[in-house]
């Protein structure tokens, strides 16, 4: 039962870690707080759906093209609306809320409700690892979660865009007195984040159904995550899904089901209470603004 | 030959700005005018709407109570997502203390709204500290993992939720507390929020350099104005819990976070007014298009993008504008 | 003569990251006197300032005001123990009405420990507050919005509410950047006042000849570290000094 534990753990923080990701790297680069992340997340889903269901593509022209419209209604969301309101704080949570909220209940309103609403897995085969049957699919997300985070260190360590990326992260003004655009950087990082979304979707969506209630519960796991771990911080993530994952995990099996909505919000209100910038969080409240 | 808009100070309030207003009493209607007529209107609604639209009333004071509470933490820099999260505190303590020890509603719902308020305040205090999106995430996220909590736990009631509280005296009590309670917090809270107090908090929320440096311990303040909006917002919560004789889960939904926000930036935010307008604007509109279902929240949300972008100092202050100064076009001069 | 230091910095130190802002700097500062702190741009003036208010928690050494540590504090907390300062970088209210922006600083619990309590009329204060330091009362300069005001009005602003919160020790960081000479000449009687007044005052600047003529001593920075301290006479021969101003002569005389 402990292997079984830990196995189920381990692709729990995988998912949790991949939903957050996008999340992290579109607030750490840019300073954009996407509210409209689950809706992306929701909406690259339906894309996959209604492409092969209703235009007949194959699974994976579907998927490219859902992940390649997600990125662009990222980027449009940026272009269109959040420039004009660009450094007033309230306008833009106001904004992405709003726009998610569109998008979400719109899905509702349009009946793409049940649980016909599903995508396909890419392997039905399962394995057997230290005695405990795991789907092909689950391991896949292991598998791929590693390689993005890795593809990301490589991508912000090794390539101009991606050390611009981590300047502008590290100190904007700098990085702007570079030449660097900052609309420019904005925009990808948003269309980045977003097509994160589109790419968490895909493979963790065939686990279950979709549904826009999937939208917000995204929504909350990536903020629970990234405040738990600090915001902008890519190893904090980390550190916080493998935490929350193993805690959820665990609290199902020995506790009781019920129990792991609560671990997670008192891991939340601890962090808060201890550490509230999280626990790699570079928020210092006062000095950085002298 | 160019011309250019110009706007004046309507002669009328020219001369209203000074003491010798009290001369005459056109002006001195000028002056009340805007202020008593919102207050005779809400005070003679109840008397011939019928029951149906009673109800709504009852809702539009209660989101305009949400709304307010929402524009202060707004003043002071703090851009709540959750009020529902206040509303639930304050249902759920006014239905612990009506179920559980039996306490009158005259009793539960100003401890309610105490109880609420301190709850809330204390869950928000740590992201005081932090950046105001801190803020925003938290709130958000709270009321949905609170929802999760009660479901999972069945504490108080669980998904069925507390029911058979006591009812308020009377539907006329119920209609006048409310009505009251939201004239008093709007015309009060504005009072506040114009005096010194209110500087300092509007103060913080734009430069709290300045602020910290003339002494002032800027996170108790905000504590004050977040215990504040979340007591408003706690009171109407645990008044609808005595409304509908019921608490549950739905305490908590998105739509309370959500109207309030699209209230405000409708009615145009900064003055508690504009909240006000605005859920007297968007409460019965949602009523009207009850029809349409689930679209509501699709139009709310597109409202609400819209017009933060292209209309942000909202309906309130166009209305007020046009009140105070009137325009015309001027040449000008090559 | 003063038996105990006002303020004493003890071996003040802070680094951010990589960089040493602040090396070991220590001095006494006796009650009632007038210290500048001058130095090139980047030797730590402003991250001294920041450190002695807690604006900035430094690294390690102490501050000790009247004899008891605050380098723990919060920064509110240092401004109601009696020490105000004003920022280089001046950010009045620009919405507000000057003397608006006063009534901050009015609103402050330090004023409500003094005899005097907290004011009725904060804003009739303001008023008398700005008069003092220039704002002439018949042109109703006080009413402009600050974002209207030249940059003359913002310092004496700044300084106004650093009056205001009746302090016993006041920190200028660079007051005077940015005035004309007849602006520095019409604002250094407000400071000469508050000296008689019995206020200690410590001034960053770069305009020496103005703060040579009324401090009484000298604090000489660079790279973080006090170079030299003593009377404006003595700073200005220190050779350590000249050089870090204007560099070393070359031998081939170039």
């Amino acid at each position: 039962m402990l292997a079984g534990t830990i196995i189920y753990a381990l692709i729990n923080s995988a998912i949790l870690a991949m939903i957050a990701m996008g999340f992290n790297l579109t607030f750490g680069i840019s300073g954009v707080a996407n509210f409209a992340y689950g809706a992306f997340y929701v909406l690259a889903a339906y894309g996959v759906w209604i492409l092969i269901h209703m235009a007949g593509l194959p699974y994976a022209a579907a998927v490219v093209i859902s992940i390649g419209l997600t990125t662009l209604a990222g980027a449009l969301m940026y272009r269109l609306v959040l420039i004009r309101v660009k450094g007033q704080a309230l306008s833009e949570v106001i904004a992405t809320f709003g726009i998610g909220l569109v998008i979400l209940e719109l899905f509702r309103y349009l009946g793409f409700v049940g649980f016909e609403y599903t995508l396909p897995v890419l392997s039905d085969k399962s394995l057997i690892i230290a005695g405990t049957y795991v789907d092909m699919q689950r391991i896949l997300i292991v598998v791929l979660t590693a390689a993005l985070v890795s593809g990301l260190w490589l991508f912000t360590h090794h390539t101009s865009l991606g050390l611009a990326f981590r300047g502008i992260a590290q100190d904007e003004r700098t990085a702007l007195t570079f030449g660097m655009d900052p609309d420019r950087i904005a925009t990808l990082a948003v269309s980045i984040g977003a097509a994160l979304a589109a790419v968490a979707a895909v493979i963790i969506v065939p686990l279950g159904s979709i549904s826009p209630e999937e939208g917000y519960d995204v929504l909350i796991k990536a903020l629970a995550v990234c405040i738990i771990g600090g915001l902008g911080s890519t190893g904090g993530v980390i550190l916080a899904s493998f935490l929350i994952g193993f805690a959820e995990r665990f609290t199902d099996s020995y506790i009781g089901s019920h129990w792991t909505m609560i671990v997670s919000l008192a891991a939340l209100l601890a962090v808060l209470v201890l550490k509230p910038s999280g626990l790699f969080g570079k928020q210092k409240e006062l000095e950085e603004r002298i | 030959m160019k011309k250019r808009k110009e706007r004046i100070d309507r002669g009328i309030r020219a001369r209203s700005q000074d003491i010798f207003v009290l001369c005459s009493w056109r002006e001195m209607l000028y002056l009340a005018g805007p202020r008593l007529l919102p207050i005779a209107v809400c005070l003679l609604l109840p008397l011939v709407l019928d029951t149906y639209w009673q109800k709504v009333l009852l809702s539009v004071a209660v989101f305009a109570l949400l709304a307010i509470s929402w524009d202060i933490l707004a003043q002071s820099g703090m851009v709540s997502l959750g009020q529902a999260l206040f509303f639930g505190c304050g249902a759920y303590s006014a239905g612990a203390m009506n179920h559980y020890w039996g306490l009158s509603p005259l009793l539960t719902i100003p401890l309610a709204a105490v109880c609420g308020g301190t709850i809330s305040t204390l869950l928000l205090l740590p992201v005081l500290r932090l950046r105001g999106i801190y803020f925003s995430m938290v709130t958000l996220i709270l009321p949905l993992m609170l929802v999760r909590v009660i479901e999972a736990t069945k504490i108080f009631g669980g998904t069925e939720g507390l029911s058979g509280m006591q009812p308020l005296p009377s539907v006329w009590f119920e209609l006048y507390l409310i009505v009251t309670v939201m004239l008093v917090a709007l015309f009060g809270l504005r009072r506040l929020l114009d005096s010194d107090y209110g500087l300092v908090l509007k103060g913080i929320n734009d430069n709290d350099r300045a602020v910290i440096n003339a002494g002032i311990n800027i996170y108790w303040f905000k504590a004050q104005a977040l215990f504040i909006a979340a007591g408003i917002a706690a009171f109407s919560g645990a008044f609808m819990t005595h409304v509908y004789m019921f608490v549950g889960m739905p305490v908590f939904a998105l739509d309370y976070s959500i109207l309030p926000i699209a209230a405000v930036v409708v009615g145009g935010p900064g003055t508690l007014a504009g909240a006000f307008t605005g859920a007297f604007i968007l409460v019965p509109l949602s009523e009207l298009l009850r029809g349409i279902g689930g679209l509501r929240i699709v139009f709310y949300g597109l409202f609400l993008v819209v017009c933060i972008v292209a209309l942000p100092e909202g309906l309130f202050h166009y209305i007020q504008r046009k009140y105070h100064q009137f325009e015309r076009w001027v040449e000008v001069d090559a | 003569m003063s038996a105990t230091a006002l303020l004493e910095a003890v071996d003040l130190s802070k680094r951010f990251g990589g960089v040493r802002a602040l090396s070991k700097v220590s001095f006494k500062l006796g009650k009632g006197k007038l210290l500048g702190v001058i130095g090139p741009n980047g030797s730590g003036k402003t991250t001294l300032v920041n450190a002695i208010t807690c604006f900035v928690r430094p690294s390690s050494g102490k501050v000790l005001f009247k004899g008891r540590p605050i380098q723990h504090l919060p920064p509110y907390k240092i401004v109601r123990l009696g020490i105000a300062r004003t920022f280089q970088m001046v950010r009045p209210f620009y919405q507000l009405p000057a003397f608006k922006n006063m009534i901050i600083p009015l609103f402050s619990p330090r004023l409500k420990g003094l005899p005097g309590g907290r004011y009725g009329d904060r804003d009739a204060k303001a008023l008398d507050l700005l008069e003092e330091v220039g704002f002439e009362r018949d042109a109703h300069v006080a009413y402009k919005l600050a974002g209207a005001l030249p940059q003359g009005y913002l310092k004496r602003l700044e300084l106004a509410k650093a009056i205001a919160l009746e302090p016993e020790m006041v920190i200028l960081d660079e007051l005077f950047s940015g005035l004309s000479l007849a602006e520095v000449a019409s604002i250094l009687p407000i400071i000469e006042k508050m000296r008689h007044q019995g206020k200690t005052i410590i001034m960053i600047e770069h305009r020496l000849k103005e703060l040579f003529r009324i401090a009484d001593r000298v604090m000489v920075m660079n790279f973080g570290q006090k170079i030299a301290e003593g009377s404006p006479q003595d700073v200005m021969q220190n050779e350590s000094v000249k050089s870090a101003y204007l560099g070393n002569e070359r031998e081939d005389g170039v």
